[in-house]
This record gives C-alpha cells, sequence and structure tokens, in this order.
C-alpha cells in the first residue's frame, strides 16, 4: 500500500475516534443529568456552597466561606502553604 | 483527479523523506504530542470542573451572612435573623450550622453539617464515602468525636451518601443538632453563619447594601461571588496554570525558531536537487506544507485522543498529585465530559497553524534561489 494511503487512513482513523469521543461526550452528558440533578438537590437541600474539592485546610475546602486572616488570602501575591494555592486564585469576595 | 493524484504522490515523498530522518521526527512528534496532550487536558479538566461546578452550585445559597470580629469569623447570633426579616424584599433567613474536625486517627478534617432535612436518629450521623474509605467504616459502624470538653462522642453511622455525589458530600457529616452542639459547644441562640432567601433574585445587591448597613459587623457573601470563585478556578493567571502555559509556549517558539531559522544541509540539497530534476517552487512549498501537516495534524490528533482519555476516563491521573495535595481524605469522582468545542478550535489553531507555516516559510527562501548554488554548498 502507498504510503500516503496509510498515512491518510491513520489521520482518518484519529478523526473518528475523535468524532466518536465527541459523540460519547454528549451522550455522557445526558447519562450523568441524575448524578448531576442528586448533587443539585444536596446544594439546595443542606444549603452546601463549595464543591469538596481541595480537603488540605479549612480554607481550601471552602473556599468562599473563608476568613480573610489565613495566609491563602493575605494578597494574591502571598505565598501559599498548600498546593492547591498554585491551583486556584484568591476567591472573588476578597478581591472587592 | 489530476491534482489529487498529484498531491498523493508529493505526500510519498514527504512520508518516504521524513521517514529518512526517522529518529529526529519521532522525537519532534512525541514532543510536540505531549504538549497538545497537557494542554487538552488542561483544557478538559478546567472547562468540566468549571460547567460542573456552575450547574451544582446553581442552587446554593443566595446569601450568606457570617459575622466577623477582629477580621475573623464568629458564630452569628440568631437574633441578627429577625433584624434581617425586617428588611423589604427578604423572603427568608435561616440559620446554618456547621464546622470543621480534625481527626487525628488518620489526620484528615471533615466538615460536619446540621440539616434538617435529613431524618437522622439520635446519635446517629450520615457520613461521606470519602470519610468511609479512609476510616473503612460502613452503616453500623461508630465514629469516635472528642467534643470541645474533652469528652468522647460516640456517633453510629446510619447511611452513606451516594458515591455519585462525591464532588459535594466526600468528606461531609451530617449531624443532629444536639450532637453538634455535645462536639462543638456554643451556645443555642448562635448559628455559625445565616442564609438568606430573597423574593427577587434583582434586588440581591441592594439587599446585601442594607443588610451591611444594619448590622456593619457582618460579611456577605453573595451566591454570584461563589460562581465566581469557581469559574476562576485553573485560571490561566493562577501559578501553575502560568507554568504550564509558558512552558507550551516556550517549546513553541523553540519549534518555530528551529523551522524559521532556516532548514539544515541536507534539506537544503534535497531541495536543490528536487529544483535541478525539474520540480517547481510551488512543488517545493507544498512538499514542505505537507511535511509540517504530516507531524502537526498527527500530534495534534494524537494528544487530543490521549488528553480526553485522561481526563474522562482516568478522572486525569496524572494531575492527581497536584490537585490532591496534602488532602488526606480526597474525593474520588469521575467527570462529566462537558466540552467547549471552541477552545478546541483554539488549540488547533495555535498548535497546527503556527506550526505548518513556520515549515513553509524558510524552504519558500530555499526553493526560489538558484538550485546549482545551494548543491555546491
Amino acid at each position: 500500500m502507498r504510503k500516503a494511503k496509510k498515512f491518510s487512513f491513520l489521520i482518518l482513523a484519529q478523526g473518528l475516534a475523535l468524532m466518536l469521543l465527541a459523540g460519547y461526550s454528549f451522550y455522557r452528558v445526558e447519562a450523568d443529568r441524575p448524578r448531576l440533578e442528586l448533587k443539585k438537590q444536596m446544594v439546595r437541600d443542606w444549603e452546601l456552597t463549595d464543591l469538596c474539592l481541595f480537603t488540605e485546610a479549612n480554607y481550601t475546602r471552602h473556599l468562599t466561606q473563608a476568613d480573610r486572616h489565613t495566609p491563602f488570602q493575605n494578597s494574591p501575591l502571598a505565598f501559599e502553604h498548600f498546593p492547591s494555592g498554585s491551583i486556584l486564585l484568591p476567591p472573588e469576595a476578597l478581591k472587592r | 483527479m489530476e491534482s489529487w493524484e498529484r498531491q498523493k504522490n508529493i505526500l510519498d515523498f514527504t512520508l518516504s523523506s521524513l521517514l529518512r530522518r526517522k529518529g529526529k521526527n519521532l522525537a519532534l512528534i512525541l514532543v510536540y504530542t505531549l504538549i497538545v496532550f497537557v494542554l487538552a487536558s488542561v483544557v478538559f479538566l478546567t472547562h468540566a470542573l468549571k460547567r460542573e461546578a456552575s450547574l451544582v452550585l446553581q442552587d446554593a445559597p443566595e446569601m450568606i451572612i457570617q459575622k466577623t470580629a477582629a477580621g475573623r469569623q464568629e458564630p452569628v447570633p440568631f437574633s441578627y435573623s429577625e433584624v434581617i426579616k425586617k428588611i423589604r424584599g427578604v423572603q427568608s433567613v435561616g440559620g446554618r450550622l456547621w464546622g470543621y474536625y480534625y481527626d487525628p486517627v488518620v489526620g484528615a478534617n471533615y466538615t460536619l453539617l446540621v440539616s434538617e432535612k435529613i431524618q437522622l436518629e439520635a446519635g446517629r450521623i450520615a457520613v461521606g464515602q470519602g470519610i468511609s474509605r479512609t476510616r473503612l467504616v460502613f452503616p453500623g459502624d461508630s465514629l469516635e468525636f472528642r467534643s470541645y470538653d474533652g469528652k468522647l462522642l460516640q456517633l453510629q453511622i446510619q447511611e452513606l451518601f451516594p458515591a455519585d455525589s462525591e464532588l459535594v458530600s466526600s468528606d461531609l457529616i451530617l449531624i443532629g443538632e444536639d450532637s453538634f452542639r455535645a462536639l462543638f459547644g456554643g451556645t443555642a441562640d448562635t448559628v455559625t453563619d445565616l442564609s438568606v432567601r430573597v423574593r427577587n433574585v434583582r434586588e440581591l445587591s441592594t439587599i446585601a447594601l442594607k443588610i451591611a448597613e444594619t448590622l456593619p459587623d457582618t460579611r456577605i457573601i453573595l451566591r454570584e461571588e461563589i460562581l465566581r470563585t469557581y469559574d476562576s478556578i485553573f485560571n490561566w493567571r493562577g501559578g501553575m496554570m502560568v507554568f504550564l502555559l509558558f512552558g507550551a509556549l516556550f517549546a513553541f517558539v523553540i519549534f518555530a525558531w528551529d523551522k524559521a531559522s532556516g532548514l539544515s544541509m541536507e534539506e537544503r540539497r534535497e531541495i536543490g536537487i528536487l529544483k535541478a530534476v525539474g520540480w517547481e517552487t510551488s512543488d517545493v512549498i507544498l512538499l514542505k506544507f505537507w511535511e509540517g501537516l504530516v507531524i502537526s495534524l498527527s500530534s495534534f490528533l494524537t494528544g487530543m485522543i490521549l488528553a480526553y482519555l485522561h481526563v474522562f476516563f482516568t478522572s486525569a491521573a496524572l494531575f492527581a498529585p497536584a490537585l490532591k495535595g496534602w488532602s488526606v481524605l480526597y474525593p474520588d469522582f469521575r467527570l462529566t465530559p462537558f466540552i467547549d468545542f471552541s477552545q478546541v478550535a483554539v488549540l488547533f489553531f495555535l498548535t497546527v497553524v503556527p506550526y505548518t507555516v513556520a515549515t513553509i516559510i524558510p524552504s519558500w527562501r530555499a526553493a526560489t534561489i538558484d538550485p546549482d548554488s545551494v548543491m555546491r554548498t
């Protein structure tokens, strides 16, 4: 088989795989609706304010509710003790 | 048809030419794929997380009111709710009782919350999957807590929250008000903070302003701010993101520099020979265009597929150490694959197009000079 044909097949296969993954995304978003609804209901019923993403410290667990005196929020340039500080910006409420 | 045949012939020649420098080109494809993989993983992960946060938290309390003293948060007297209720537009005010408990057994922090929306018998609790996994406890088992006055408090697990809810409940313990007060002390007329619902959400900021004027020792957090906080997660200005972006950017600068600074002697001689045997300048440019496209397109597609599998099938396993940080108790969650196709398009134009263009320019320069002089150098 010619090299050009082999390469075309490879690119087509990769493109097809990406399209299949995009299709899978649409399917998954629909299939995950009950899962999302469950979390929404928990947030509504229990009046939750934050996602359980970073459990390292109080102020990373509840980002939106954190105190102003924590090292994380002294200033946007303050050195942060915990690694999640390198992923997050200070909460909006503190930047007003 | 003839034109397509010509393209196929040139592509054939391009692939043979690339295979002659197999080692160099494979290394190039590998690095290129890695850059696309890292960038696409970040794009997929951040968008999915942000989208999930905005959907899940859209029913969060409209307004949270904390009391502060000397810059620190402290319990709010429940009498504040009576003052707030009198403000026009306020629909309801409720007290929230919640706090943290550090478990020395595993070194993890739990979030304890009182809710009337779940029926708990006295001395019973409901816990998240993360706690169950970390402490190896299940419904019927007991957890021991040391209260504020040093007494031991045994609380039995009544139920576990579903595994699908880990992103909001992994470290959560729902507890009765009596047990909460027995554990943390405090007086019955105080709560941790107040949550306020208003009749018209458009009046939210006006009501917040009135509350701040009436109760100056309070700090008000609006739902909009909660949502904005999670929208800024993994923002490009955040520390790690800047380094990732700069890393990728520098790698591309090196690529482009390598290409734009000219061709190797071998490549120039190849062009000279092609011109000598009758290739037109446009054919040579086409050859180089295909060369750039073969490398960048195959790297882009491979990088994208790997990034998708990485983020949505392995829950971004390679980023996990950075995400977990020092956490002892970490939620085991699977993200819904929300994809922003415009971001994918931007990634395509930022990676494939510059590289392909950078390949053409020096070859155009080499293709326009006399083949005789190219072959002699």
